[in-house]
């Protein structure tokens, strides 16, 4: 009897402990939710108060009393971002499409075709994936100069074309689509190219589509090349604008407006992962890497 | 690789596949294998100039003068502060978080979608609003401050104050921006351990720290080396972080990093210097490539057998 009370006691503790534990973690969890979350928070808060009251809270504010939209036309007006926004998408678009064809060619060469030279050559491949940009970027640089292509956008887009990893992520998707889908092609007399347009690309849909998102964020948060390959400010991509909104934009002091500046800019790659979410963190966790 | 009777390796069959190869070829020949060379050559160039393309002669001044610059002394000191510090606390804190993520259910998916979103983030445009929160102006403390006024200590001009403010904010920034990276890959790190060893752990009575230090950490050890070998490399690569908060005159700020100063003597108001910025570079990378080798070994003999 006394035993058996012994033993709702004991589990009774067990859960009471079990319960505090998991609100605890619960804390912790929300708590760094808190860290994420709070930056993003404050951007969009302070792009919606006025330049007025923004300057007259000496202790900021949680809230806005008056939100105002006028920052965001600020944005848009004063400076050119909208001239920043499309050069991104310019850079971007012509970047990735040029990189798939370039990617798609090379990965179906190593996963599909024989040819004297491959292994070695795949072997080099992959050694260049341990070069670091900045180590090549000084010649580049030099390169692009004395092409007279700074502030241009071939300039901006040749050195950025290829990827060696994405290479490699593609050619061993391309190599699990089975053997005898090419045989039979090769039997029905199907070329080389037909095939790798008719089944490879629509069977490995899935990992081009993950590499052309992963692409695209990295062309639309690029930095160090264009600052270094352009001073013209109508060459300027989205990060070089905030920068250069932030030194002279709209007299420094005008933080609402540069937060309604970063609220745009930021805007569009957040709707991309909301969207994308489970390619780009599975895209992510197979290997990606941020500088 | 299967070979069959369909296709042989034929002088056709090689230039298919040559051909194939040829744009990505052109490229990393291009853009990667040459520059690498040529940044080694650059570096012995002494007194290269990149109007006239002409140098005095071959030799190691370059690397000298680099060495003695008090402008990249002062960016190595600060890329080793950055590394030292951000490296162990984002690993240790992203494993916490991995560990607390992995033990409940209700909430996950949605803690780990907003854990992700700095990954997809501009660094320079969330940098200003980490800027914003941390500087004090004559008008306002900022909200960072403020903060520090209700624990009763004296405010901070995190931007343009005292060196060991100004690191603070870059160290805290770059572990905002890697955290998303290290929770994800440890994330499913975790999850991929056979829940059997738990199993087996809990009819043994083990301990819920005796089953993480004895189970869950060999597993998953060589993710965590993963991260920490990739943690550094990344680390000391910072730069466009350090931009974001301090604008774009490092050395004015003395927050430069060994990335920056090669930016800086190749371009902007300093730059022109191809030659020092290749000697830099590569001083950089053989420090890199020193780390990382001494990674691997730690790893490998604390790797569990078999």
């Amino acid at each position: 009897m006394s035993k058996s009370r012994e033993i709702i006691r004991l589990e009774r503790n067990a859960r009471t402990k079990n319960a505090v534990f998991k609100t605890v973690i619960y804390v912790f969890l929300a708590f760094w939710a808190l860290v994420v979350l709070f930056p993003f928070y404050w951007m969009l808060l302070s792009s919606v108060k006025s330049y007025a009251s923004y300057m007259s809270e000496r202790l900021p504010k949680f809230y806005a009393t008056e939100p105002t939209f006028e920052n965001y036309i600020n944005a848009f007006t004063q400076v050119p971002l909208a001239k920043y926004f499309l050069n991104t998408i310019i850079y971007t678009v012509i970047t990735t499409a040029l990189m798939m064809i370039v990617i798609v060619f090379s990965a179906y060469a190593f996963a599909r075709l024989d040819f004297k030279g491959k292994s070695l050559l795949f072997v080099g491949f992959l050694a260049l994936m341990m070069i670091p940009n900045e180590l090549v970027i000084i010649t580049n640089f030099v390169t692009i100069t004395n092409m007279n292509l700074r502030n241009t956008f071939t300039g901006l887009i040749l050195p950025s074309v290829t990827s060696v990893f994405y290479i490699y992520l593609l050619k061993e998707n391309f190599e699990q689509v089975p053997d005898e889908l090419y045989y039979a092609a090769k039997v029905d007399g199907t070329s080389d190219l037909k095939y790798l347009f008719k089944v490879m690309i629509p069977v490995c849909r899935p990992t081009i589509i993950t590499v052309i998102i992963l692409k695209v964020i990295e062309c639309w948060n690029s930095y160090v090349w264009p600052r270094l390959i352009t001073d013209d400010a109508n060459y300027f991509l989205v990060s070089n604008g905030i920068q250069e909104i932030r030194e002279n934009g709209f007299g420094r002091d005008n933080i609402p407006a540069m937060m309604a500046a970063v609220v745009a800019v930021s805007l569009p790659l957040i709707i991309l992962f909301l969207v994308f979410r489970n390619k780009i963190m599975e895209g992510v966790s197979r290997g990606g890497t941020k500088g | 690789m299967t070979k069959s009777g369909v296709r042989k390796e034929g002088i056709k069959g090689t230039l298919t596949g040559w051909l194939y190869l040829a744009p990505a070829l052109a490229f990393l020949i291009f853009f990667m294998v040459y520059p690498l060379i040529d940044v080694f050559i650059y570096s012995f160039e002494e007194g290269y100039n990149s109007a006239s393309q002409t140098y005095f002669g071959i030799g190691g001044y370059n690397y000298s003068y680099v060495l003695r610059d008090p402008y990249f002394l002062q960016a190595v000191k600060n890329t080793f502060i950055l590394v030292i510090f951000t490296v162990p606390v984002s690993t240790v804190l992203s494993l916490l978080i991995a560990l607390a993520l992995n033990s409940i259910e209700k909430l996950k998916k949605l803690f780990q979608t907003v854990y992700f979103l700095p990954y997809v983030t501009n660094t320079l445009a969330v940098g200003l609003v980490f800027m914003i929160l941390f500087r004090k102006t004559p008008y306002t403390d900022g909200l960072i401050n403020l903060l520090i006024k209700a624990f009763g200590m004296s405010p901070v001009d995190f931007i343009e104050g005292p060196y060991w403010a100004k690191m603070f904010v870059l160290c805290v920034y770059v572990i905002w921006i890697v955290m998303p990276f290290k929770i994800l890959i440890l994330t499913s790190a975790l999850a991929s351990v056979n829940p059997v060893y738990y199993k087996a752990a809990r009819i043994d009575g083990a301990s819920k720290p005796r089953m993480f230090f004895k189970i869950t950490l060999p597993m998953i050890s060589p993710m965590i080396f993963y991260l920490v070998i990739t943690g550094f490399i990344g680390a000391f690569k910072a730069y466009s972080d350090a931009v974001a908060i301090f604008g774009v005159d490092l050395n004015a700020a003395g927050m430069n990093t060994m990335v920056g100063y090669v930016y800086d003597m190749l371009y902007g108001d300093g730059g022109g210097y191809p030659s020092y910025a290749s000697a830099a570079a590569i001083i950089l990378f053989a420090i890199v490539l020193t780390i990382t080798v001494i990674n691997l070994i730690v790893s490998k003999r604390t790797a569990p057998k078999g």
